[in-house]
């Protein structure tokens, strides 16, 4: 029976009424009183020296309140960058300065040079029209391997030369995966691509800058995922503005997916630009802004080797990867790479020895940071391709080689520095398996043949780690943040709650959710209560939203919050039933004297709380309201298995996929239904990269998708129906809820499937065709069957 | 956006008189492409000219020689709903871009356009249409000038455009996946007097007529007729999502299936 509220009931998600009847509120409905507009003037040059930029014309235009250039930001802190590596020689990453508009030198296309504030967003633009920029420019450092040759274009003329940093993981253990693929029997090597990628949430991104002068407080409201990050990254790091003098805002949000993490430029300036107007100052991207300002994301070079031995079981694997930064580090971008990617190398297999090498390169284009998955969808895609192609050289069962390797026993420490803690490969593959039909497979092939079309099916495995953690052990690794969360519960006096939680919604449809876990907690009706997210004003510090960490890290700290809330409940209860605190049972809403029939309801129980004539004053504090901090002691390891099958057309190259399935181990689920959305949008997303989006530059840094009609995002009628599940289960060993995190996995497991069902139709037809890079695009696909 | 004013004349001679009051100004149809471009400031008009008013220029008729007339204002919808004297006409025009594209986008918008990647240039060409402006009758294979160019004179509007209905026809479009216009569509047409091949989307020259093709067809209207036929790459369109050899081997495939789907 589905229950009807409460820990595993699919509740409705409250949020969608206002949602999708135009009562959201996203940050461009706010609107403040005598509000001006900035306009960005944003170099169409890749790479080039400022010679002279121009304003007077500009600063005379009608409705221009002023025009700013980077010497106004002279003395004002730089972009700050939220991660330090440090490469496998001992030496920290280099770290270029990320002015607020650029300082001397233009390194990417979109690249804000100048601002605009004006009375109206078509003046803003006007203005900035009138601005006369001189640019010399310079060559464009593109490609990842040509930017690390000697002699090559410096981005950054006062950095070493274009690599960030040369990691290697774990370093110790080179020389002895070196040995064993000496003593291997076979070798399995593949050369890839992680396709670039641009985020493109629904709504773009919009910051508006608010400063009262009489209290010298800032406000900045943001379409962020994190808006405390954003308020100590940009007041301390750039703007030095005291925490309790700034305030930041991300109200409703239109989707994230990683690109709204990070701090912006665009964010600071509008808050220094309206303190320094004394207005204030709106800035509303364009879907064009978008393309060119936006971090992107994956942008990963890969050469990857599988070493086996006689009996096919794996011995090691080593991989070597250039990681395009882009023209400056965004805010997480140096550990995506390293930290979210070469921990996950040892998947869902018990290869002993591991060893990952990566680049980080500097190149003259957007920045790349994090991406839904964030290093996890780039281990999980070369990892599982090379354990597909040495499957079919060795021509054994893609299916059985996994198996065989899978990881069975738990906890279970990888030679990449992580400990599982609980998982179960091969319940996860036996769903699939019921769930994919794949002994119906060679019928649905012999069917797609007749009607002239070759048929491939593909599977993986993937292995997530959500709620990077435990603070201290990131901050080993470089982390300049901690990672937990926190979750403050305020009770009121007629029994309704407010959960002020430092994490962040925006599509992730926490305010159901999180309300179901209190709900179920206390025994209430989760229309009791209310879930309060995003305003640094009325929410405890917290680390906001991204890495599927919200229900396990946000989720956990609500609940310590609760259980606190529950503790004293239950002394006020014992009072009031004049019982001793052990007896006390609370069930249903109500507490009640264990063995007895005597009990007080939830209500009389907060109204004690807060009207305390019949209370015990002299031991407890009247209120009930608790703050908890969770700093999780591991990452979670969610975990499972996917199938794609596909269409190939011989004679165009066009894929079409016929039929996905997923079967995910997330550990407990809190609202089954969300989580079933959370896949299905993450699989889009990963047959988006692994069919159809491809962010691509010219050798001149002009980027070449720069909008929709070239940059395809997928749509409703490029996927089939879905077949998802999430019944195998083991929970998570070390949260209170033994929760997962499913955010990611759809976006993580589905791009290697799609890869191996074309690969696989390919070789039906006899073509040696043993990859194709994403994004399989007809075009790619015809040339790789006709090499 | 810059700033411009609108006028919505209600007849012909209004609007020719108002698009000959300054250079600045130009035909709106259905906004579908001049409105974005707009938007991003590539255009700056004084003036746009809606024609979406005039009556003279809207909805779908049937000529004395049993051709479809389409009024030049006439959106891909309407076409789509009621052209079916000519049925592959009316599918062409139900898979331009989205509902809310085919709600507004014009016939005669399509074709002053010339978009090396729009589908009703194949279909024009390909049914020998004859495209009447306020001044003259243009046969299509006279119209098509190159990509985004065309016979129009400035200030000349589209006011009809007249399809010989064919024995025969498909239209296969093989879709560009982020924008969705034909990375290479192919309109096929067989007429008591021969067959005609137009190509839209592959050519760096816009659309084109594959004359071999049409003669192989004309003397035998079979898919098999094409074997061995195949166009040049050199000097096809090569881009982020196909190129020039992909797009030349396309126009054989796409070829071929209008063929056999022709009806
Ligand atoms: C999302 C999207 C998808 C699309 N997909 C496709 C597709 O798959 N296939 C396809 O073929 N097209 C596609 N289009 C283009 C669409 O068909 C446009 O409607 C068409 O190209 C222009 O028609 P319009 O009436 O909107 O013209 P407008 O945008 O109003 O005008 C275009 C040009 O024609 C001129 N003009 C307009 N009407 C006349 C007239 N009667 N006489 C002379 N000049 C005139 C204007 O001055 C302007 O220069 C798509 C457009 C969009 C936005």
């Amino acid at each position: 029976m589905p229950k009807d509220g409460g820990i595993g009931a699919s509740s409705k998600r409250r949020e969608d009424i206002r949602f999708l009847t135009g009562e959201g509120n996203y940050t461009d409905d706010i609107n403040l009183r005598g509000q001006a507009y900035v306009h960005f003037l944003r170099s169409d040059i890749a790479h080039g020296t400022i010679k002279s930029i121009d304003t007077a014309a500009a600063a005379g235009m009608p409705g221009v309140v002023r025009v700013f250039t980077g010497t106004d930001f002279e003395g004002v802190g730089t972009i700050p960058c939220g991660w330090q590596v440090t490469d496998r020689h001992g030496e920290v990453m280099q770290e270029p300065a990320h002015p607020i508009l650029a300082q001397g030198k233009v390194r990417h296309v979109g690249e804000p040079v100048a601002a605009v504030v004006a009375d109206s967003p078509e003046q803003a633009r006007d203005a900035a029209e009138a601005i006369v920029l001189d640019i010399d420019e310079l060559p464009a450092v593109v490609d990842m391997k040509d930017a690390l040759k000697d002699g090559a274009t410096k981005v950054h003329d006062d950095l070493n030369n274009n690599l960030c940093y040369d990691w290697g993981f774990v370093e110790e253990n080179k020389d002895a995966v070196t040995k064993a693929f000496e003593d291997a029997a076979h070798v399995t090597s593949l050369e890839l691509v992680n396709n670039r990628l641009v985020a493109n949430p629904m709504e773009p991104r919009v910051a508006v800058g608010d400063y009262a002068r009489g209290t010298d407080e800032s406000t900045l409201y943001t379409t962020s995922q994190n808006p405390h990050v954003i308020r100590l990254l940009m007041g301390a790091f750039v703007l030095g503005i005291p925490e309790h003098k700034l305030r930041v805002v991300a109200p409703d949000v239109g989707g994230g997916f990683g690109t709204k993490i990070f701090h912006y430029q665009e964010e600071a300036f509008c808050t220094f630009a309206a303190k320094a107007c004394n207005r204030p100052v709106k800035w509303t991207s364009s879907r064009s802004e978008a393309f060119i300002s936006d971090a992107h994301g994956r942008d990963h070079v890969t050469k990857i080797e599988l070493a086996l031995d006689a009996d096919n079981n794996f011995t090691a694997l080593r991989t070597e990867t250039h990681a395009n930064m882009g023209a400056y580090l965004s805010t997480f971008a140096p550990s995506v790479p390293t930290w979210l990617h070469g921990t996950l190398m040892a998947g869902n297999y018990k290869t002993p020895l591991i060893y990952v090498n990566v680049k980080a390169v500097f190149t003259n284009t957007v920045p790349v940071d994090a991406y839904r998955g964030a290093g996890r969808p780039e281990a999980t895609f070369q990892l599982e391709r090379v354990v597909d192609k040495a499957a079919r050289e060795l021509g054994v069962d893609p299916i059985a080689l996994r198996r065989q390797n899978f990881i069975t026993e738990f906890p279970y420490a990888t030679p990449v520095a992580v400990e599982y803690d609980t998982g179960d490969y091969h319940g996860t593959m036996d769903k699939l398996e019921e769930m994919g039909d794949f002994s119906g497979f060679a019928a649905r092939r012999a069917e797609s043949e007749k009607n002239g079309k070759l048929r491939g099916l593909g599977v993986n495995c993937y292995i997530e780690a959500c709620g990077i953690a435990p603070s201290n052990l990131v901050g080993q690794l470089g982390a300049r943040a901690g990672l937990y969360e926190s979750a403050t519960v305020r009770v009121n006096a007629t029994g309704g709650l407010v959960v002020m939680t430092g994490s962040h919604s925006h599509g992730q449809g926490h305010e159901t959710s999180f309300a179901q876990v209190v709900a179920e907690m206390i025994g209430i009706d989760e229309n009791m209560i209310e879930i309060v997210h995003g305003d640094t004003a009325n929410t405890p510090m917290g680390m906001g939203t991204y890495g599927s960490r919200s229900i396990a890290v946000g989720g956990s700290a609500m609940v310590r919050a609760t259980e606190k809330i529950i503790n004293k409940a239950k002394k006020i209860a014992s009072h009031l039933l004049e019982a001793s605190e052990a007896d006390i049972e609370l069930k249903d809403g109500a507490f009640s004297v264990a063995g007895t029939d005597k009990s007080v309801a939830w209500g009389d129980v907060t109204l004690a709380a807060y009207v305390p004539h019949n209370y015990p004053l002299e031991d407890i504090e009247p209120g009930l309201e608790e703050t908890a901090f969770y700093d999780p002691s591991n990452f979670t390891y969610p975990s499972g298995a996917y199938a794609c099958e596909v269409e190939v057309d011989p004679d165009t190259g066009k894929v079409t996929i016929e039929r996905f399935a997923a079967a995910d181990d997330f550990g407990n689920i809190i609202n089954p239904m969300i989580v079933t959305g959370q896949v299905h949008g993450g699989i889009a997303q990963g047959i988006g990269q692994a069919l159809l989006e491809n962010c691509a530059y010219d050798d001149n840094g002009q980027l070449l998708s720069a909008s929709y009609m070239d940059y395809a995002m997928p749509r409703a009628d490029d996927l089939p129906m879905f077949s998802v599940d999430h019944s195998s289960q083991t929970p998570c060993t070390h949260n209170p809820l033994g929760v997962k995190g499913c955010g990611e996995a759809g976006a993580i497991g589905s791009p290697p499937a799609v890869v191996n069902a074309v690969v696989d139709a390919l070789q039906s037809a006899g073509k040696d065709v043993t990859h194709v890079d994403m994004p399989l695009s007809p075009d790619r696909v015809w040339a790789a069957m006709n090499g | 956006m810059y700033n411009f004013d609108v006028v919505r004349p209600s007849r012909i001679a209004d609007a020719v008189k108002e698009l000959s009051d300054s250079t600045e100004s130009q035909p709106l149809g259905g906004g579908q492409t001049l409105i974005p471009t707009l938007k991003q400031r590539l255009a700056s008009p004084e003036k746009l000219v809606s024609v979406a008013g005039i009556d003279e220029m809207q909805g779908v008729c049937k000529g004395d020689d049993g051709s479809v007339c389409i009024g030049g204002a006439t959106t891909h919808a309407t076409v789509a709903a009621e052209a079916g004297n000519y049925p592959a006409l009316a599918a062409t025009a139900s898979h331009i871009g989205d509902p809310a594209v085919r709600n507004r986008g014009t016939i005669g918008g399509s074709l002053a356009n010339n978009d090396p990647s729009a589908c009703y240039p194949a279909a024009a060409l390909a049914s020998g249409a004859t495209i009447k402006t306020n001044t003259r009758e243009i046969a299509a294979d006279d119209y098509f000038q190159g990509m985004f160019t065309t016979a129009l004179d400035e200030g000349e509007i589209i006011t009809e455009v007249r399809f010989p209905v064919p024995e025969k026809a498909n239209y296969q479009k093989f879709v560009q996946p982020a924008s969705r216009f034909a990375l290479v569509g192919v309109f096929v047409a067989k007429y008591a007097d021969g067959v005609r091949v137009a190509i839209t989307g592959a050519s760096n020259d816009g659309v084109f007529r594959w004359t071999e093709a049409e003669a192989a067809l004309s003397s035998n209207f079979s898919a098999d007729a094409i074997d061995g036929l195949s166009l040049s790459g050199d000097d096809m369109i090569s881009d982020l999502h196909g190129t020039g050899d992909y797009r030349a081997h396309l126009c054989g495939v796409m070829t071929k299936r209008a063929v056999a789907a022709a009806v």
